[in-house]
């Protein structure tokens, strides 16, 4: 049996100041979701999973299935190496999914999201988590996520900015069902000079 | 060729307005060099030895001349009189102020141009052929297809933060001057049985440390379908390509592990669910796009023009010129004239501010305003009268722009190496320029005929060293700079890597080594027998023997390591 100790588990919410706060559906709001991550040491069947508004890994939610699914408030995340198949089918005992980006230029986190939306069909808050940084919103929210756990160390009202970068797209992804070619009244508008 | 309309214009200002925040931030500290750097790197700037670099895009490398007298007033506000062009068909400009470089994006803008995923692990700028449009031997024009990816791949969301870099070349003829087996994405535009058209889709080439040919996944895929396949080949990419090596990262990696066969599958599946979705392109929409791409308005003139043959009789400078630097034209009485930016002298690519200035005025003049860039590096004149090559001619000659090495061996293709270059690790430039020096006899080189020397200063292979018919590769051993040569590698329609022919050699050594070379080739050579051929009818082995048989005075060595 592994150590159920709540101080060797790590929970966001207490270990770093700016976490009470998200930005959801394009506002920052207070939140009191807490994110689970495995110490070195914790093992996904051994792990503690403390009471009330939890987003626990993947790996936790297979291995404590049975005494998880019962809980009205539950979240999962997935791991950057995770699949979106996994949750195929299985996605209604989750208030929140969460993708954890390691380091923002990992863009693994970007297919998982626009697969959750696209593939599984899932429509509920579908938070980033991570290595969350203003820079890197606009082509989140692009690929289906909503809701922004931004870095604790930087200012959130700032990274809101991030999405509003841009105000018009080529292509598309889940913001945006139909290219702009088919959304635009494009015209060829000068052929030489 | 393409013009912006609002949207194009809106979304390119959107980008300077938040790379110049980007870059206020950064130089406020609010973002540290770590997060920075991923973001100017998608924008094209990278941190060299000496200064910033900026790598503008040329969309499959077409030029108009008031994008061309840009690059020169880039050159002479924020830069140090010159620029240089890229294998990439790309321009780049080696002396930035990082301050600076939002309002050069700004400039850059009014001329409808900009430096968008030129770097980082995103969608490259897509490259294609530069007699595209023109080509006798072309099939089907590619430049509607390069236009409709460039918006596709601009800012996708799902794709600006791959396991590494990313390139797409498309071709439309009978050659491939593209060079599309060592890219990422080779696509060859075709016409089926039926006369439609569609594409041919290559993956998984590519140089660096492991130098593949790309494999065919798709024999024919109906060009309505190429963003939503597009889509599919990334989607698996992004998902299963390896992030945890940098030299293992490249879509090829991933193809050769799994297999050609593996890798369509899993594309094959992925592209199920969105074939014939939305991203379906529409025949208005590949209309508006190639309205953009018509013909210019050319004269009806005769084939051959009589004042042009007498001057190619007379005038042998000419005849050479012509020989080497001027490609056939689908037009009578057109040709597409090659202006050689291989000056012996002058580093690869390289050209002046006025010489830029000098370029926008010939296109103005002689081709409809019109320029292109090779992967070779020289600059093309597409639609130019025969009746005024000549003319032509006289004035490039002027400007140091007229050498008549196309294809021949001091048509050197060189990364800008460790004069620059904070990867190399050997200096690339003055090899290419002992060589020029010591072949610079144009008879000489016109007797050996067409051979591509290729340079690359670094592992990285900017320089196309692999595909080069002799590719030098610079290495560092002991902290001191070698060369090393493989034999053999060929771009186009069969293309192959070049073998390594044994130990390196030092700089001074180098000009000494082609000479060997050549000389084995010119004793084996069978009437008009190609280098490439006659290397791959007797193999390497005549030519190694004969390189080594003796030794090579190695002069100083370059970069000697005084602590050693």
């Amino acid at each position: 049996m592994q150590p159920r100790s709540k101080l060797v588990m790590s929970l966001e919410k207490t270990s770093v100041p700016n976490s009470t706060h998200i930005i959801k559906d394009k506002v920052v709001i207070s939140d009191d979701w807490t994110v689970l991550r495995l110490n070195e040491g914790e093992t996904p069947e051994g792990v503690a999973v403390p009471e009330g508004k939890i987003i626990v890994p993947l790996k936790v939610w297979q291995a404590q299935r049975a005494t998880l699914q019962g809980r009205q408030e539950l979240g999962v995340w997935f791991a950057s190496d995770e699949r979106p198949e996994a949750l195929k089918d299985d996605l209604a005992p989750f208030k929140v999914i969460a993708v954890d980006f390691p380091k923002f230029a990992d863009g693994r986190g970007y297919s998982i999201a626009y697969n959750l939306r696209a593939r599984l069909g899932y429509t509920g808050e579908l938070r980033a988590i991570g290595d969350v940084l203003r820079d890197q919103l606009f082509y989140m929210q692009r690929v289906g996520f909503n809701a922004f756990a931004v870095r604790a160390d930087k200012d959130i009202h700032d990274a809101l900015k991030g999405l509003t970068d841009f105000s018009e797209k080529y292509q598309t992804s889940w913001d945006e069902k139909n290219p702009l070619f088919r959304r635009a009244k494009r015209e060829t508008v000068v052929t030489r000079d | 060729m393409y013009r912006y309309d609002q949207y194009d214009h809106l979304i390119v200002k959107e980008r300077v307005a938040q790379y110049r925040d980007q870059v206020r931030r950064r130089l406020s500290d609010e973002l540290v060099e770590d997060e920075f750097r991923i973001l100017r790197l998608q924008n094209g700037l990278y941190l060299q030895r000496h200064a910033y670099m900026l790598r503008i895009a040329v969309p499959y490398g077409l030029l108009a001349s008031r994008q061309v007298r840009m690059f020169a007033h880039i050159a002479r506000k924020y830069d140090r009189g010159y620029g240089h062009f890229t294998t990439r068909q790309n321009i780049q400009f080696n002396w930035i102020k990082l301050e600076e470089s939002p309002d050069i994006l700004a400039e850059l803008a009014t001329v409808e141009m900009h430096a968008i995923q030129t770097s980082g692990n995103c969608i490259r700028n897509t490259t294609s052929d530069e007699l595209a449009g023109v080509a006798a031997d072309e099939i089907v024009d590619p430049r509607p297809y390069a236009e409709l990816i460039r918006e596709w791949s601009t800012f996708h969301p799902e794709f600006a933060y791959l396991p590494r870099k990313f390139k797409i070349a498309i071709s439309g003829s009978e050659q491939d001057r593209a060079a599309t087996a060592v890219h990422d994405i080779g696509l060859h535009v075709i016409k089926n049985e039926a006369g439609e058209v569609g594409f041919r889709v290559l993956v998984g080439g590519g140089m660096g440390r492991t130098p593949i040919l790309g494999s065919q996944i798709r024999d024919f895929l109906p060009w309505k379908h190429a963003m939503s396949y597009l889509e599919a080949i990334l989607r698996v990419y992004n998902q299963y390509g390896r992030r945890d090596n940098i030299y293992k990262a490249r879509i090829k990696i991933l193809v050769k592990a799994i297999g050609p066969e593996e890798f369509a599958r899993q594309v094959e599946e992925e592209w199920q669910d969105i074939k014939d979705g939305p991203s379906t392109l529409t025949e208005e929409e590949l209309q508006r796009v190639a309205n953009y791409f018509t013909s210019p308005a050319y004269e009806t003139l005769p084939a051959a023009d009589a004042e042009y043959e007498r001057l190619k009789a007379e005038d042998k400078g000419f005849a050479n010129w012509i020989k080497r630097n001027v490609k056939e034209h689908k037009v009578p009485g057109y040709a597409a004239a090659i202006l050689s930016l291989k000056k012996t002298g002058v580093p690869p690519g390289d050209i002046t501010a006025d010489q830029l200035d000098f370029v926008a005025d010939l296109a103005d003049r002689y081709s409809f305003s019109e320029l292109r860039v090779t992967h070779e590096q020289n600059l093309v004149l597409a639609d130019v009268k025969q009746s005024e090559l000549y003319a032509l001619w006289k004035e490039a000659k002027a400007h140091g722009l007229a050498t008549p090495n196309i294809g021949l061996l001091t048509d050197i293709i060189c990364c800008p190496g460790g004069d620059f270059c904070s990867l190399a690790n050997a200096k690339s430039i003055p090899i290419a320029q002992a060589i020029a020096e010591r072949f610079d006899n144009i008879d000489f080189q016109h007797d050996i005929g067409d051979i591509e020397l290729n340079i690359s200063g670094c592992i990285n292979a900017c320089g196309h060293h692999h595909v080069g018919n002799i590719g030098i590769l610079g290495v560092d051993k002991d902290g001191a700079e070698w060369y090393q040569v493989s034999l053999g590698g060929a771009q186009g329609n069969t293309s192959s890597i070049g073998k390594i022919i044994g130990p390196s050699f030092s700089a001074h050594q180098m000009p000494t080594v082609i000479d060997r070379l050549l000389q084995v080739y010119v004793k084996q050579r069978i009437e008009d027998e190609r280098f490439i051929d006659t290397v791959r009818r007797v193999g390497v082995t005549p030519f190694k023997d004969f390189v080594y048989a003796t030794p090579i005075k190695a002069g100083h060595v370059t970069g000697e390591d005084v602590c050693a």
